[in-house]
């Protein structure tokens, strides 16, 4: 078996071997150097230990994307502790709810969302000590508030030594509890990840990654770890900008990325809207897209356009990252209209199907997909219960996580997708529990009962409507309704479309009768 | 081109129609946060945007079709209006 180094050990060995080479670009703001980026995390690492972060804990990252937050991941890392990113634009109560759950001991945090924060903290308990930046930009923001206190700004301390089982970060996905649960990912999770991509993908220090996903989303993880790893140069888009199909297509062409990764819907809207013609992007040598179905007229007409990177289908939940993988050779036939299929399990995972009773089936036969190796989850953050549900476990004591998604193995080999077994979708790239947009209607003070639908799309791949009935028969207006969800909700649940009926529909056993909303819907 | 389109009515008559139909256009006031408040997503904004440099031959930068410049009726009528000017 291959060594696997920590995180954190891949960005020093990078900086020793190319330090001046740039490490992440920031457009508009500015760049820096591995040396530089090595140095601020350090600076860092030395400022949260002696706040009292110690190896193992967990330390919240509220902040835009920008290099202040790479350093902040890195500098987290190197002082042994788990990194705990949040989006800085949810709910205050959401992100407070995450911090709380997992009882960070820090939290890098910007000045604008210091007194939101700490309102919404106040209801749950005693905030933690926050480590506040007066913003973002170029890693500026962040040496900054190292300078106030530090005499010396020479990095002192060494880097925590990480083992493979230690926790590298939490991310949070939708819950269908109606709250947030976090996927504890261990160095040796990621890094047998970000090695399966190195075999695959072949990256070099030439290689220049786009950063489209936001860091609390797992695309984020090969953008930032694989560029890391092999000294190439990582190009962060902002969270505003990555919804601009035109400015992302220009931004393709004069950053001279060579490694795309993002969800499919914004790849569709560049293949729509981004006048790619007009961009000179010969430099680009990969597409990568995950996180959802990619609808087949939008891959086509993008293929056309540019025909020649290589695509690759990823699949995977946050759990274990990718696991499956598919290459899309252009062009996609006229007559084709099914979806690509996900693919061959990565070489670095297994994979099996099985039946409702945890049996495995035959090639041809749907079943729910299953993976079991280096890079599957330890668990639920403090959720032994849904760990324990998320899991088969073998006999010899194999630990298969459970994906929920049910597939079929073609005869090659590959995997089909074909659609889940519980009431998650995607959206967007983002992972949606139906269930945690209800309990956030069940909140509205007029709303008696709410139920959330998913209907197919052929535009956005899938549509969300939600249906309410009220108390006393009163309803609130459209517009005051998406407002209100806009406040408990992250937008990319809130429901596209929305209806009011006397009552929801029953059935014989008294429960939601989700089948007859369909034909409402 | 005329200078004295009402783009305030335009781009409120434009949002009903499109995505908010039934609504009362009371309900919609110049202020309200359209992106922050959910009103409308981010695939709404570029419809909204392709429709008005369409109909009125206009060009917006990357840097303008964002948040801060369109979160609001009167943001994006004032916006279009110093297009046209």
């Amino acid at each position: 078996m291959k060594t696997r180094d920590s995180l954190h050990h891949a960005l020093a060995a990078a900086a020793g071997r190319h330090p001046d080479r740039i490490a992440i670009v920031e457009p508009e703001h500015g760049s820096v150097t591995y040396r530089e980026l090595a140095w601020l995390a350090s600076r860092l690492r030395d400022r949260l230990i002696a706040n009292g972060v110690l190896p193992g804990d967990r330390v919240g990252i509220y902040l835009h994307k920008s290099i202040d937050a790479v350093a902040a991941i890195y500098g987290i890392l190197k002082a042994g502790a788990a990194y705990v990113p949040v989006d800085p634009d949810a709910p205050p109560s959401r992100n407070a709810y995450i911090m709380r759950n997992c009882d960070v001991r820090t939290i890098v945090i910007e000045r604008n969302y210091e007194a939101t924060f700490l309102a919404e903290f106040a209801t749950l308990g005693a905030p933690p000590p926050l480590l506040v930046l007066d913003g973002t930009g170029a890693g500026e923001p962040l040496a900054r508030v190292l300078d106030q206190a530090d005499v010396d700004s020479t990095p002192a301390r060494a880097d925590v030594v990480s083992a493979p089982d230690d926790l590298a970060y939490i991310l949070y996905t939708s819950g269908s509890t109606g709250k947030p649960k976090g996927v504890m990912l261990s160095h040796e999770n990621a890094t047998s990840f970000v090695e399966w991509c190195s075999d695959v993908f072949r990256p070099d220090s030439n290689d220049r990654f786009s950063s489209h996903a936001p860091f609390h989303f797992d695309l984020s993880i090969l953008d930032i770890h694989v560029a890391i790893k092999h000294g190439a140069s990582l190009v962060l888009v902002t969270e505003e900008r990555g919804k601009d199909p035109l400015h992302l297509a220009r931004l393709i062409a004069e950053q001279g990325i060579t490694i795309w990764y993002s969800a499919p819907s914004i790849l569709g809207l560049m293949a729509q809207f981004g006048h790619l013609p007009d961009h000179d992007w010969s430099s680009l040598r990969l597409i990568l897209f995950a996180g959802e179905v990619f609808p087949v007229k939008h891959l086509r007409t993008l293929c056309e356009q540019v025909p020649h990177p290589r695509y690759f289908n990823l699949y995977g939940p946050t759990e274990t990252n990718v696991c499956t993988y598919y290459e899309v050779v252009p062009p996609v036939p006229e007559e084709r209209s099914a979806p690509y299929p996900i693919g061959r399990v990565c070489e670095h995972l297994c994979s099996k199907v099985v039946d409702e009773n945890g049996n495995e089936v035959i090639a041809g036969e749907e079943g729910e997909l299953c993976i079991t190796g280096h890079g599957v989850m330890q668990g639920y953050w403090s959720l032994p219960e849904q760990t324990a549900r998320g899991f088969l476990i073998d006999v010899d004591g194999t630990r298969w996580y459970r994906t929920g998604d049910i597939v079929v193995e073609a005869p090659d080999g590959n995997y089909t997708y074909r659609g889940r077994r519980d009431r998650m979708v995607k959206r967007r790239g983002y992972r949606v529990e139906l269930g945690e947009i209800e309990s956030g209607l069940y909140r509205h003070p007029l709303v008696k009962e709410a139920a959330v639908i998913a209907l197919p799309d052929a535009d956005a791949g899938v549509r969300i409507a939600a249906f309410l009935s009220s108390k006393d028969g009163q309803t609130v207006s459209l517009i005051a309704l998406k407002r209100f969800c806009a406040d408990e909700l992250p937008l990319y649940m809130i429901p596209d479309q929305f209806k009011w009926l006397d009552a929801l529909p029953r059935t014989s056993t008294d429960k939601t009768d989700y089948q007859r909303l369909k034909e409402f819907a | 081109m005329d200078a004295n389109i009402d783009f305030t009515q335009a781009v409120k008559g434009y949002i009903l129609e499109e995505f908010l139909p039934g609504e009362n256009p009371d309900d919609l006031t110049e202020d309200l946060p359209l992106i922050s408040g959910g009103i409308i997503d981010s695939i709404a904004t570029l419809k909204l945007v392709l429709h008005f440099e369409e109909r009125y031959g206009i060009v917006l930068e990357a840097h303008e079709a964002d948040k801060e410049h369109l979160d609001t009726i009167r943001d994006i009528a004032a916006l279009l209006a110093s297009k046209v000017r």
